[in-house]
């Protein structure tokens, strides 16, 4: 298979957010945290939500990886710092879509900077870079309605 | 056309006929393979035996009185012959067929380990060793109540030999090491180990994944109990390797699978062993690799081991000079090429070995990026990982400057 060119994988957007990362600091008051890895690479992140009221009042991480892997992690933090769990999961929901190549959500001004990584659909071996932080969101997101968040 | 290389012993352009796989566009451009410690190409010689195997002789071995059985039997039998040739065995018999390095580490972790350690015994690995060295040792120590302690990496890659005559007593009972590192490339003292191992009265396992693909090897003079090998890294195919031991040390193991091929006579509550190495084999084996390996010794032979280590340190000094001069870039591992094989492990700047693995391959550059299933290594150097490019017998200068260009463009983007 043809790799498409790298301008639509390595967008500035995405190296901005990989050198200068959002919201990477340790939660003092997190009320849920979740550690997920990619074994085969060796990506890791640790997500830490303080949800409030079935709200995301803040949401930060700390952890280490590729470009894209780092990128989608401080982006995704941007975006869901004030949203409710639903509208949270939704975001996740609309990343994994365009993951898997879906153009209407890459045109969708609601996902932010997360757009910049549409490109990453077309190199599958680096999907699952970009979906590491949204697995971790999901988990988190599950641990909480179970009450588990506490 | 790929220039031959002034400098190497061999014939590269020729040799280069001999691999079918490297002939093809990936990406739109030449394929430079540049992943050879993880899986070498296999040259024709290697996959037409494979071809006219399945085709005319295919039948299972030490079974059958019928004429396919017997030409399967023998092509077997020589192909154990051939490789123990190879490796300077004393004996075919001292070549046991197994899936690979991991497999070879783990028949003696579970043969020879739980017949042979106490609670409070020690078993010395090093930092540098591959999972498969590892992990077996570890479950094997969980087992039996063993200990295992390690020798450290210096700044280099090198092992701290300083600290063996402390590390080793007589509570030593295995000391497993790896020949070649394939995370640093770095070629192991194992004399000098193998000698501070004997002195307090311990086997030795070379865990030589990486040795035996680049040096001549004679399994004799080295002087080690134990050599595990795969096949597909030597030009072989995959789901072959081999567990050298010395004759006595492999009669004096128990069994470890039971089954067929593996006995002598079989009655309801017990049975006898068949003599080595078929006591390590049971079930049918993989006749095919086996003959693909035996296939593959002889062509690296007719190439020649000391030529290829020639052709290979050559070419690691030359692409080492030229990555040197692109700035941020930082290889792992001994800097003398004598000391090292045709392994470089490096980083770039703040380019993500991963990032730099896409880049390069979206410029038909195969190489690897990750812990190299060394995470001892890896946080030995404060890494998460690091890419690997490792050059084989049919490796050019010309793709070592292809790399080089390859690399200057993740600088334009990391840049």
């Amino acid at each position: 298979m043809e790799t498409p060119p790298l301008t639509s994988l390595y967008q500035q957007l995405i190296l901005e957010h990989y050198r200068n990362p959002r919201n990477k600091s340790e939660l003092p008051d997190k009320t849920v945290e979740i550690h997920m890895r990619n074994p085969t690479c060796g990506d890791e992140i640790r997500l830490q939500l303080r949800v409030e009221d079935g709200r995301i009042a803040d949401a930060r991480f700390v952890g280490q990886g590729c470009s894209i892997s780092q990128a989608a992690v401080s982006m995704m933090t941007q975006l869901i710092r004030g949203r409710s769990l639903d509208e949270a999961d939704g975001v996740a929901e609309r990343f994994k879509a365009m993951m898997h190549g879906d153009p209407d959500v890459a045109k969708d001004k609601g996902m932010g900077d997360l757009r910049a990584l549409a490109g990453v659909s077309r190199f599958p071996v680096r999907v699952k870079c970009a979906l590491l932080g949204f697995d971790a969101l999901q988990e988190a997101l599950k641990k909480t309605a179970e009450g588990g968040g506490h | 056309m790929l220039q031959a290389d002034d400098m190497s012993p061999l014939d590269v352009t020729a040799l280069r006929r001999d691999f079918p796989a490297l002939h093809q566009e990936v990406n739109g451009k030449q394929l430079v393979y540049l992943d050879n410690a993880a899986t070498s190409q296999k040259p024709r010689a290697v996959l037409d035996v494979l071809s006219s195997y399945y085709q005319q002789d295919n039948a299972n071995v030490h079974r059958g009185i019928h004429e396919l059985s017997r030409r399967a039997t023998v092509a077997y039998e020589e192909a154990r012959e051939k490789v123990a040739r190879f490796i300077g065995a004393a004996d075919p018999a001292e070549v046991v067929w197994t899936r690979g390095t991991t497999e070879s580490i783990n028949l003696v972790a579970n043969t020879w380990g739980p017949a042979s350690l106490q609670a409070g015994d020690e078993i010395l690995l090093s930092v540098m060793e591959h999972h498969s060295n590892l992990v077996p040792w570890q479950i094997l120590a969980r087992r039996t109540g063993a200990r295992l302690r390690f020798i450290e990496l210096d700044d280099d890659g090198k092992l701290v030999l300083d600290d063996l005559p402390a590390l080793v007593s007589d509570r030593t009972r295995l000391v497993a090491v790896s020949h070649v590192s394939n995370a640093l490339g770095t070629i192991n003292p194992v004399k000098e180990i193998i000698a501070a191992a004997k002195r307090v009265g311990a086997l030795v396992l070379l865990d030589g994944a990486q040795g035996v693909v680049h040096t001549k090897l004679d399994v004799q003079d080295v002087g080690a109990d134990f050599y595990a090998f795969s096949g597909h890294k030597m030009c072989g195919p995959t789901g072959i390797g081999v567990l050298w031991a010395r004759r006595e040390l492999l009669e004096a193991m128990p069994p470890w699978q039971g089954g067929g091929d593996m006995i002598e006579f079989v009655d309801r509550d017990m049975s006898t062993w068949a003599e080595v190495p078929h006591k390590f084999e049971a079930g049918t084996p993989n006749i095919a690799g086996a003959i693909g390996l035996g296939a593959a010794v002889d062509y690296l032979a007719s190439v020649g081991m000391d030529a290829i280590a020639a052709h290979e340190r050559e070419l690691v000094r030359y692409a080492m000079e030229r990555m040197d001069r692109i700035p941020g870039l930082r290889i792992y591992g001994p800097r003398d090429p004598a000391e090292r094989s045709a392994v470089l492990s490096f980083t770039l700047g703040d380019a993500h070995p991963h990032d730099i693995s896409t880049i390069l391959d979206s410029e038909g550059i195969a190489v690897r990026a990750g812990h190299h299933c060394a995470q001892l290594v890896m946080k030995r150097f404060g890494l998460a990982a690091t890419a690997r490019a490792s050059f084989y017998l049919y490796n050019t200068r010309a793709e070592a400057d292809r790399l080089v260009e390859g690399l200057e463009t993740v600088r334009s983007i990391f840049g």
